[in-house]
C-alpha cells in the first residue's frame, strides 16, 4: 500500500478543477442520457453500453493524467475520454455508426483509438470486446514511451470479470517486472454481464489481485470522486516517477444491466437501492455545496450547459451521413486511403490538472 | 562470398534493422542472456543492451500486446515466440488486436512475430506445427515462410519495414542445413512475390518453406526421366503472388499445391480452389493437394515420416498428373 500522504492530491484542486470535475462526470450522464433517447429511437445501431453509476470513478481516475498522457477505456468508461478531450460528438457517431465516426462506421461506441504523432495531445486507445488485452498493450504504450524517452503515464481500465483472464494477469506481470508508467484502475462494479463477483473470485477485495505483482495497490471509494482522484494521482505520480506500475481498485455499482437490453433481474432492488443514495454525482454535487466551492445557482448553470453540449452534439452527430459503402475494403493494410481522426476539445475550464503543455483545440466545448 | 545458414542470416537481417534503425527493438522469451532456443538472436543483448533485446516472462499475450502498445509510441518490434506453435497463446491478441488495428482505427501496427515452424525434427505435438491457415483467414496480417538464406535475409528486413503486423515463419529444419551466400550490403526481398526455383513445362508445384528443398528433390529424380517440374517457392503466403502461380498453370497445365500443415483447410485449398476458379481453362487435369495427415504431428521418427509428405509421394502425384 502507498504511504499516506499527511495532504490529499486533491487538497490542491482549484475551484474550477473542482467545478470541472463535477463538468465532466454531469457531461458524461448527460451524453449517455442523450445515447439512451436514441437506442430507443432505434438510433443506435448496435447495444448500448452506460456507465450510470460509475461515471465519477472514470472521470476522476483521468482527471489524475496529464493532458498527453495515454488512457484505453473499457466500453463502461465514457468519463475517461470525455476528460482526456474526446470530442461527444464522435461518440455519437460511433454509436449510430457514421461515416463521420473516428472509425468511420467501422467499430462501435468506444472503439477507436486517437494516437497522435509526438508529443501532440492524448493518446486514447481503444478496447476490443475481449477483455484483459489492454493491460498487456497499455503496458506496451509505457515501454514505448520509455523508450521513446517520453515521461509519460498510461492508465486503463478493467472490471472485476476482466481480472479473471490471462491476459490481465501476464500484463500486470509484465508492467510489474518491467517497471512500466503503467496504472489499472481495476474496478468493482459488483457484476460481470450476469456474473457476481463471489463467482469471479475468492478475495474480498479486487485491488489485492496486485499483490501477486509486488505493486502498490488500495482499494477506495469508486463513488467518491475525490477518494478515485487522491489515489489515481499517487498512482499516476509514482508512475511518472519511474517507480513502476499500480493498482486502484474502485468499489463501485453498475446500475444499469450490461447493455441497455438487460433488464437486470439478477440484481436485488435493496442493492440498487442502496448504491442509488451513493450515486457519485449526486454526492459530489453535495460536497461542492458544503464545502462552499459552489452554489446551487452555479451547479444549476453547468448542468445546463452540460446538458445542452450533449443535446446539440448528439444533433450534430445525427444529421451526420452513413459511411460509404464503396470503402468498405479500403485499408486493410497501409496503402489504402482510411485516414481517421478524432476531434480533441478543451473543456470551458480549461484547467485540467497536470497540463504541461497546451494543445490547440479546433472546438472548444461551449 | 561467404556462405551463411538460414539461422545465421536472419540474425544478420534482425541485426541489420536494429543497427540502421533505433525504433526496431527484440522481445520474448529467453531471447537476450541465451540468445534464444535456436540461437537466433545470440550476440544481440551484448551489442544493443537490455532495453532493445527484452527477455521477458513467460507470456505470449503480453509479449504480443507489449509490442503492439509500443508499436503505437512509434517503435517496430521484432516479437520472438520460442516455437510458433505457442502463436496459440497469443492468437487472441494478435488476430483481434493487431490484425484489425489498421481497419478499425487507422493505426497500423508494424510488429513482426517471428518463431521456428514445421517438422521433420521429432519435436513432437507441440514443437513442429505450421499455422499459416489459422492466420491465412486474418485479413490484416501478413504472412511469410523463406526457403532460403537468401530469402531469409531479404524477407526479414524487408517484414520489419512493412508498416503492418507480419508472422514470420522460420522453419527450423532449414535454420543450419541451409546456406547461401549472402551479400552483406544491404537488399530486401519484397513481400508478396513468390520465385520460381526451377523451371520445367511439365507439372507446376507450388510449395514453400522446407517442402520447397523436398519438391526440388523430386523434380530431380523426376529430371532423370524427362520430367520437367516447375518449382514455385511462394515465400510470402499472405498476399498471395497469384499473377506467378497462374502463368506457371498456364504453361504447365497441371499443378499441385504441396505444404507441410495438416491437408483439411490448409493453404493448399484455396490455392487450388484459385487455380481452379481463376485459370480452369488452363488445367488438363484436377489440382493436387500434397500435405501432411489430418493428424497432430507424431514424435517418433518413424510416424512422422509417415505423416508429412514425402519425395516418393510427389513423384508418384507428378506420374499421376503427366498420365492424366
Amino acid at each position: 500500500m502507498p504511504a499516506t500522504t499527511a495532504t490529499r492530491p486533491s487538497d490542491e484542486l482549484s475551484r474550477d478543477q473542482r467545478l470541472e470535475l463535477f463538468y465532466f462526470a454531469r457531461l458524461t450522464r448527460d451524453i449517455e442520457e442523450r445515447l439512451a433517447l436514441l437506442y430507443r429511437q432505434n438510433k443506435v445501431v448496435g447495444g448500448l453500453y452506460r456507465s450510470l453509476g460509475q461515471e465519477g470513478e472514470s472521470v476522476a481516475s483521468a482527471y489524475a493524467l496529464a493532458e498527453n498522457d495515454a488512457v484505453a477505456a473499457l466500453i463502461r468508461n465514457l468519463g475517461s475520454v470525455i476528460v482526456q478531450g474526446i470530442r461527444p460528438r464522435a461518440i455519437f457517431a460511433q454509436y449510430m455508426a457514421k461515416g463521420t465516426s473516428p472509425t468511420h462506421g467501422r467499430d462501435l461506441n468506444l472503439h477507436f483509438s486517437h494516437i497522435p504523432n509526438g508529443d501532440d495531445g492524448p493518446i486514447v486507445i481503444g478496447p476490443i470486446s475481449t477483455l484483459g488485452d489492454l493491460v498487456p498493450v497499455m503496458a506496451g504504450v509505457g515501454l514505448g514511451a520509455r523508450m521513446r524517452r517520453r515521461r509519460l503515464v498510461a492508465m486503463t481500465y478493467i472490471g472485476d470479470g476482466g481480472t479473471s483472464t490471462g491476459a490481465f494477469h501476464e500484463g500486470m506481470n509484465f508492467a510489474a517486472v518491467q517497471k512500466l508508467p503503467l496504472v489499472v484502475i481495476a474496478e468493482d462494479n459488483k457484476y460481470a454481464y450476469s456474473t457476481p463477483v463471489s463467482q469471479q473470485m475468492a478475495i474480498p477485495r479486487i485491488d489485492q489481485r496486485a499483490e501477486a505483482y509486488g505493486i502498490p495497490h488500495e482499494m477506495v471509494d469508486g463513488n467518491d470522486m475525490l477518494a478515485v482522484y487522491d489515489a489515481s494521482k499517487r498512482a499516476v505520480d509514482l508512475a511518472r516517477q519511474g517507480a513502476g506500475p499500480s493498482l486502484i481498485g474502485v468499489d463501485t455499482m453498475r446500475m444499469r444491466g450490461h447493455a441497455e437490453h438487460d433488464d437486470m433481474r439478477y440484481v436485488s432492488k435493496p442493492l440498487l437501492d442502496a448504491w442509488e443514495a451513493r450515486d457519485p454525482i449526486t454526492r459530489y454535487r453535495a460536497h461542492l455545496i458544503e464545502t462552499e466551492v459552489a452554489t446551487e445557482t452555479d451547479l444549476v448553470e453547468i448542468e445546463a450547459m452540460s446538458r445542452q453540449y450533449a443535446e446539440d452534439e448528439a444533433g450534430l452527430a445525427e444529421a451526420d451521413p452513413g459511411p460509404d459503402p464503396a470503402t468498405v475494403a479500403d485499408g486493410v493494410v497501409a496503402g489504402g486511403h482510411f485516414q481517421p481522426s478524432v476531434e480533441i476539445v478543451r473543456s470551458p475550464f480549461r484547467v485540467k490538472r497536470g497540463a504541461s503543455r497546451h494543445t490547440q483545440p479546433t472546438v472548444v466545448h461551449p | 562470398m561467404a556462405k551463411t545458414t538460414y539461422l545465421e542470416a536472419i540474425r544478420q537481417g534482425l541485426a541489420e534493422e536494429m543497427a540502421s534503425d533505433d525504433r526496431v527493438y527484440a522481445i520474448g522469451e529467453d531471447i537476450g542472456l541465451y540468445g534464444g532456443a535456436f540461437k537466433v538472436t545470440e550476440g544481440l543483448l551484448n551489442r544493443f543492451g537490455a532495453e532493445r533485446v527484452i527477455d521477458t516472462p513467460v507470456s505470449e499475450t503480453a509479449i504480443i500486446g507489449a509490442a503492439i502498445g509500443s508499436a503505437y509510441l512509434g517503435m517496430r518490434p521484432v516479437a520472438e515466440l520460442q516455437f510458433i506453435d505457442f502463436v496459440a497463446c497469443c492468437f487472441n491478441i494478435l488476430t483481434n488486436f493487431a490484425a484489425k488495428s489498421r481497419y478499425r482505427w487507422g493505426a497500423g501496427v508494424p510488429l513482426v512475430v517471428r518463431g521456428p515452424c514445421g517438422g521433420g525434427v521429432s519435436g513432437g505435438p507441440f514443437h513442429s506445427a505450421n499455422p499459416e491457415a489459422h492466420f491465412l483467414h486474418t485479413p490484416g496480417l501478413k504472412i511469410v515462410e523463406p526457403s532460403t538464406a537468401y530469402d531469409a535475409k531479404g524477407l526479414i528486413k524487408a517484414a520489419i519495414r512493412d508498416d503492418d503486423p507480419v508472422l514470420f515463419l522460420e522453419h527450423k529444419l532449414l535454420y543450419r542445413r541451409v546456406q547461401d551466400e549472402v551479400p552483406e550490403e544491404d537488399y530486401v526481398v519484397p513481400l508478396g512475390q513468390a520465385v520460381v526455383r526451377r523451371p520445367g513445362d511439365d507439372v507446376t508445384i507450388v510449395t514453400f518453406g522446407a517442402m520447397t528443398h523436398t519438391a526440388l528433390d523430386a523434380a530431380n529424380q523426376l529430371a532423370e526421366r524427362d520430367v520437367a517440374i516447375e518449382v514455385i517457392d511462394l515465400r510470402t503466403l499472405s498476399p498471395l503472388d497469384y499473377e506467378t502461380i497462374l502463368q506457371s498453370v498456364a504453361k504447365t497445365n497441371k499443378v499441385i499445391v504441396l505444404h507441410e500443415a495438416q491437408r483439411t483447410g490448409g493453404i493448399g485449398a484455396e490455392i487450388a480452389a484459385a487455380i481452379a476458379e481463376r485459370g480452369f481453362e488452363h488445367l488438363d487435369a484436377p489440382p493436387v493437394r500434397l500435405a501432411s495427415l489430418d493428424t497432430p504431428v507424431p514424435y517418433s521418427p518413424a510416424l512422422e515420416a509417415a505423416f508429412r509428405p514425402s519425395v516418393e509421394q510427389i513423384v508418384a502425384a507428378v506420374e499421376h498428373l503427366v498420365e492424366y
